[in-house]
């Protein structure tokens, strides 16, 4: 029986030759990804019930990152927490503040995931590690509280949503622009509980980092998981972070699996796309976005905070500067991260450039803290969702695109094509 | 169980998470009865001070999306609601809905029925629901769901299977 690549993991997890979209399933967990804000109150369930204990602390990573450094006390306490219960039960992954960044970010270059493994957490981004062929889905406190406890999860397996990348991307367009060109296409709801399955010969010419913010916005289609078969560039990149081949298992989808749906993308023809207020599916062509004036602009997060993204906004901000009116905010998305774009040279640009560089958390991304937008500001943002009071307050406006995007929109002041951008001047340069 | 009664509480398509509790308060509002206070506060202001016990959201495609935040599924727990009727439900969202045994029930016929305001019954055993146009079934819940939900939620369930596992 043919199958699609969630069905192929699904199966081999369970120790099954078939499964089929509808099923529920029992499968146990490989990697439980743990930060501060989802993760106490899954421990606080199970130790009102007599259950705190761990399943397997070698198989826990613990990375604070929505509120760290702590912004006040209550978010303080939350970090006490979770650090509290990784020393109770030995948890063998704990990336303090100050060496670790955003989970997710972390957790990809950890070296730790590797292709045929399930990876749950509190968080709806965790398809991000899907782009190494894991099934990686984001979970609630409870069901996070029994993984913990038991190593398991029930799962429905998904009905698989099939994208096909034909041709290459053209200069000034990103992973960024496929992404939020697909959720235009198919709906914020359009892969509602199914697997997002990423294929075609496309594929071949995306770096790894630009496929983990293919499968990092799953959850913005309503996918169950991201997930991209592992080829060379996997292969390349899992050896590079040290993943031992022993544990790799680089299922295949087979040719004639079973779609819900096959969804065809001409990287050739795509042009930088623009999710309008309040809707990630809200997206538009740039062209119709160019002019709008911005209050504020903000790099980082899961979905682009990474070294390929920062080097793509130090290329625009080089030599030209922040607009006046404009707060320009760069969020490197590890510490890993930020120690390379230092040692490039591409914090002095931003410094520079006027803008603000912060330290990697999740930040303003989620109206935490670092960049939270007040009563109808616009912000032109790196992240993934721009839902009413995502950011803030709930009549400030966010349009979502690449960093390339907010890096140009930044220095003009107003939403612009990074390909339409005058060359920098020579004394500013 | 006794039917669930209360006023219907209609909303639209992709009702997100973020507006249901924003994401401000996840790591400061902690008690229940504090997080009611914020139940869909970015959405519907009044909603929090008019809430009733056993009032019904009535919510179109995709409610739910967004964030795993189980506050979402807690807060209007707290709030008194007594279900949500919708033409379909975020993933997440409707995992933490089961998991913390607050009905959502997926019946496109009876969301497109149902007036704002009007009352409304939703009967579990039955798989029924009544309104001013009339009645409106729905499937019951997968037998593995309902397992859980009979042991009182996720985590009884967990214990008892690994339990039983260590007595064979």
């Amino acid at each position: 029986m043919s199958m699609t690549l969630a069905e192929k993991i699904l199966a081999h997890k369970v120790g099954r030759d078939v499964v089929r979209p509808g099923e529920l399933l029992e499968v146990p967990v490989d990697w439980v990804l743990a930060h501060e804000v989802t993760t106490p109150a899954a421990i606080k369930m199970l130790e009102a019930r007599e259950m705190d204990r761990v399943w397997n602390p070698d198989r826990v990573v613990a990375v604070p990152d929505h509120t760290v450094p702590a912004k006040d006390i209550a978010s303080a306490k939350l970090y006490q927490r979770l650090r509290a219960w990784v020393q109770r039960h030995g948890i063998k992954h704990w990336y303090e503040v100050g060496r670790g960044g955003i989970a997710h970010t972390v957790f990809e270059a950890s070296g730790l995931p590797a292709p045929g493994e399930v990876v749950v957490s509190g968080d709806s981004h965790t398809p991000n590690a899907g782009a190494l062929g894991t099934f990686a889905t984001g979970i609630g406190s409870t069901d996070l509280a029994g993984a913990i406890y038991a190593g398991t999860i029930w799962l429905r397996v998904p009905e698989t949503l099939r994208i096909e990348l034909r041709g290459r991307l053209g200069p000034g367009v990103y992973a960024k622009d496929i992404i939020l060109e697909v959720i235009r296409r198919i709906g914020d709801d359009g892969a509602r509980g199914m697997a997002m399955e990423w294929g075609g010969e496309g594929m071949a010419s995306l770096s790894m980092e630009e496929r983990f913010t293919l499968t990092n916005m799953a959850v913005e289609a309503g996918g169950m998981t991201g997930i991209i078969p592992a080829d060379e560039v996997t292969q390349a990149y899992l050896r590079e972070k040290g993943t031992p081949e022993e544990r790799w298992h680089c299922f295949q989808p087979d040719p004639d699996a079973e779609y819900a749906q096959v969804v065809q993308v001409d990287l050739d023809r795509l042009e930088p796309v623009v999710a309008f207020p309040n809707r990630p599916g809200n997206g538009r062509p740039i062209s119709e976005a160019v002019g709008i004036r911005i209050d504020q602009a903000y790099v980082g997060s899961c979905t682009n905070g990474r070294i390929s993204d920062l080097r793509e906004v130090a290329r625009i901000l080089k030599g030209r500067q922040v607009a006046p009116w404009v707060r320009m905010i760069i969020v490197p998305a590890t510490q890993e991260i930020y120690k390379q774009a230092l040692r490039e040279g591409l914090i002095e640009i931003f410094v520079e450039a006027g803008a603000t560089v912060s330290y990697p958390s999740c930040g303003a991304c989620l109206g935490m803290h670092t960049g939270v937008l007040g009563p109808n500001d616009v912000c032109i943002s790196s992240t993934n969702r721009n839902f009413t009071g995502r950011m803030g307050h709930p009549t400030a406006q966010i349009y979502l695109a690449s960093p390339a995007v907010v890096a140009a929109s930044a220095v003009t002041g107003h939403i612009t094509d990074p390909r339409t951008l005058e060359p920098a001047t020579e004394e500013a340069a | 169980m006794a039917p669930i009664r209360g006023r219907a509480w209609k909303y639209g398509h992709n009702v997100n998470t973020d507006v249901i509790f924003p994401g401000k308060y996840t790591y400061t509002v902690t008690e229940p009865e504090e997080m009611a206070r914020h139940a869909l506060e970015d959405l519907d202001p009044d909603f929090a001070r008019r809430v009733q016990p056993g009032d019904i959201i009535v919510g179109g495609r995709n409610w739910g999306c967004g964030s795993s935040r189980e506050q979402a599924v807690t807060c209007l727990k707290a709030a008194g609601v007594g279900a949500i009727v919708a033409i379909s439900f975020a993933r997440i969202f409707y995992r933490n809905a089961i998991n913390n045994a607050l009905p959502a029930i997926i019946c496109p016929e009876a969301v497109a029925a149902i007036q704002p305001g009007e009352e409304v019954e939703v009967d579990l055993e039955a798989g029924v629901i009544r309104c001013g146009a009339g009645e409106f079934t729905f499937p019951p819940l997968p037998a593995s769901v309902l397992h859980i939900v009979r042991a009182g939620g996720l985590l009884p369930y967990v214990r008892s299977v690994l339990d039983s596992r260590k007595r064979a």
